[in-house]
């Protein structure tokens, strides 16, 4: 999986937050506009661009967006 | 005579395979309703029969959004005194996320399948002058909005406005329509919602949004329902029926 295009689907999801933000090692749910529809978007766009299922518990056991795209790949 | 019982009326629960339609059929059967069960699945409505009192209830499985089991289903009842409908399936899905393909399918099941029954049952005469039909709604998308879930929202208030149109359109051939509309009541319909937001999320709303501090169980909406389908009601159409534990009040 390309990160820089995972990061650029993930941040795709925000509406407030700069681009800058998103880094491999941003811990996204430290982010202030992370919120219960931020983490359905998350999935929504997991769902719709690479074709997985993750859940609310996958969001929560990660930390970084990194690990998060790794988890994604190998899922 | 009991103006509540149920005694000597046959009544169609749809969605009985599961939380709310399952405690319905429970209940309706312990006030002396014949019940008959629809759901898909039918070990899933068996199940629901073990746990039933009474007898002479029936199992009738079929898929209602499908219109060849939908008329076979109507063909195959016996003349009801009342229907409750309870199938009815969750999207959580933020609006920028939508597609044609999923927002028919919710409103499919969530709605069209229940117009188009009521449709077949009038048509074939199976709903007897003084039959009640109820239709589980929810406080979401009939009273107040919700985020990640608009297009089960926008399905809810479309059962409300189709109750209020075909309780006018069906009050001169005795037939009464009425909805409940329930607030939180935990079933697996909400595993979805509770896995993006977290366990925690039960508790704060519990707590926070519902004065009478617990959320709801399948039977105190069932409770209402009997109450629709009785004789007790029989001066009652075009209705909501709000069982929420206050929830709306705040």
């Amino acid at each position: 999986m390309d990160i820089k295009e995972f990061i650029e689907n993930f941040a795709g999801e925000f509406d407030e937050t700069p681009m800058e933000m998103f880094t491999p090692e941003t811990d996204y749910k430290a982010l202030d506009e992370w919120n219960s529809l931020t983490a359905l978007s998350i999935v929504a766009m997991v769902d719709e661009v690479y074709n997985k299922t993750i859940t609310g518990a996958d969001l929560r056991n990660h930390t970084t967006i990194a690990e998060l795209a790794e988890f994604v790949e190998n899922k | 005579m009991n103006p509540f019982s149920l005694d000597g009326k046959t009544v169609l629960v749809t969605g009985a395979s599961s939380g709310i339609g399952r405690g319905i059929a429970i209940s309706c059967a312990e006030m002396g309703a014949k019940v008959i069960l629809n759901g898909r699945n039918r070990e899933r409505l068996e199940e629901t029969l073990s746990q039933m009192s009474g007898a002479g209830h029936l199992i009738m499985p079929c898929d209602l959004s499908k219109q060849e089991d939908l008329e076979a289903l109507a063909d195959a009842l016996p003349e009801l005194h009342g229907w409750v409908n309870s199938a009815g399936i969750p999207k959580v899905c933020p609006i920028k996320h939508f597609n044609r393909e999923e927002v028919e399918e919710i409103f499919n099941v969530n709605i069209t399948s229940t117009m188009l029954l009521l449709s077949m049952l009038v048509k074939k005469k199976k709903l007897k002058r003084g039959s009640s039909v109820v239709l589980i709604s929810a406080v979401t998308g009939a009273f107040v909005g919700s985020k990640g879930d608009t297009s089960y929202c926008a399905t809810k208030g479309a059962v409300n406005g189709f109750m209020k149109g075909a309780a006018l359109e069906l009050a001169p051939q005795g037939i009464r329509i009425n909805s409940i509309n329930p607030g939180l009541v935990p079933t697996n319909i909400l595993n979805l919602a509770n896995d993006i937001a977290g366990e925690e999320h039960h508790t704060e709303i519990m707590l926070d949004k519902y004065p009478l501090k617990r959320l709801g169980t399948p039977e105190d909406i069932a409770h209402g329902a009997i109450y629709l389908l009785s004789d007790a009601s029989s001066w009652v159409t075009g209705t909501n029926l709000v069982i929420d534990g206050g929830y709306l009040l705040n």
